[in-house]
């Protein structure tokens, strides 16, 4: 996977905005619609629970509550469609796969914010 | 046009269209390759092209029957060379032309033959893709091909019934594949799709039939 080939079509296609992002961290991802000739922006916001992947075939899962329902979506990282990525807030977690927030609700759900030094 | 190249696979990835779809594309070093013979129907009786892969040879890995076939094509660097048939509208290549990844362009369409590893004596389930029985639960029945055929009559096994047997190591050829980018600096193919063959292995492109 490290050939220099991979490497360098890696290196031409990787997307260089993406914001240092951690798993816990609640992110709003603008992802660019298209409706017939215009193209217009919707926001995803909500808590990256899993990171995937490497390279050109990474994802990111984000979840977040909608009208009461848990709403899970999976972003290619390197995608063109994602126009930007905001860091809403930072979110201090223990382990890289926050699974175990689909059991939980409301305030339990809450996660603490990352302390930056 | 050259009718084909010869390359090596490198690896698969994933790229993005425009429209924002991703695309599973395999690499390839295709080329440089070099015509170390031209076949004529006047003395082989069909009309083709032999290339060879310019790649880093020892020199006392070439034998000597080798060594005096590619010096008429002056050609070094060269120990694997397959033969490509002509057809109408192909370039008429001479002894000694190059052929590079440049020759083709994005949306051409490939034929791509490799080698798959070679499995050994492979059982059903992974030859066939039989679905096997039950590990546990008290299943008697785990991995076998279960029954082949009938009894009295017809007496005997049909033949082609699928069996356990030598798996892999056979020349496969994937039709229509699409170039969906060319790399000419560095001689890369990015190829769409799967090819056969793993990593590393030779592999021939051949220009699907127009």
């Amino acid at each position: 996977m490290n050939h220099t080939a991979l490497m360098k079509v890696y290196e031409a296609k990787k997307r260089t905005d993406i914001p240092a992002i951690q798993i816990g961290d609640t992110l709003r991802v603008q992802v660019r619609i298209r409706e017939g000739e215009k193209e217009r922006l919707q926001a995803f916001e909500g808590t990256l629970i899993a990171q995937q992947g490497s390279q050109l075939g990474e994802t990111i899962t984000i979840r977040k509550i909608s009208f009461g329902h848990g709403v899970e979506r999976i972003f290619p990282l390197h995608a063109p469609i994602l126009d930007r990525i905001e860091i809403v807030r930072t979110g201090r977690v223990r382990r890289a796969k926050l699974y175990y927030l689909r059991a939980l609700r409301g305030k339990a759900a809450r996660l603490r914010e990352r302390e930056t030094r | 046009m050259s009718p084909g190249i010869i390359g090596k696979k490198i690896g698969m990835t994933q790229v993005f269209t425009a429209e924002g779809l991703v695309v599973p594309v395999t690499l390839v070093k295709a080329g440089p390759c070099v015509v170390t013979q031209r076949k004529t129907p006047t003395t082989d009786g069909y009309s083709a092209i032999q290339l060879g892969l310019v790649e880093f040879v020892k020199k006392n890995k070439t034998n000597k029957p080798t060594t005096g076939h590619l010096k008429k094509s002056s050609a070094e660097g060269v120990k694997y060379m397959r033969e490509f048939r002509l057809r109408p509208g192909d370039a008429d290549l001479k002894v000694g032309d190059r052929v590079l990844a440049g020759e083709f362009k994005p949306t051409d369409k490939l034929d791509v033959i490799g080698m798959p590893k070679g499995r050994g004596f492979a059982g059903v389930v992974k030859r066939h893709h039989f679905r096997g029985g039950d590990a546990t639960h008290g299943s008697m029945f785990h991995r076998a091909p279960g029954s082949i055929g009938a009894s009295s009559f017809p007496s005997r096994v049909f033949p082609g019934t699928r069996m356990g047997g030598r798996m892999g190591s056979d020349r496969v050829t994937v039709k229509n594949l699409e170039i969906v980018e060319v790399d000419t600096e560095d001689n890369i193919l990015l190829v769409k799709g799967a090819v056969p063959g793993p990593n590393g292995s030779y592999i021939l492109l051949r220009r699907s039939a127009r």
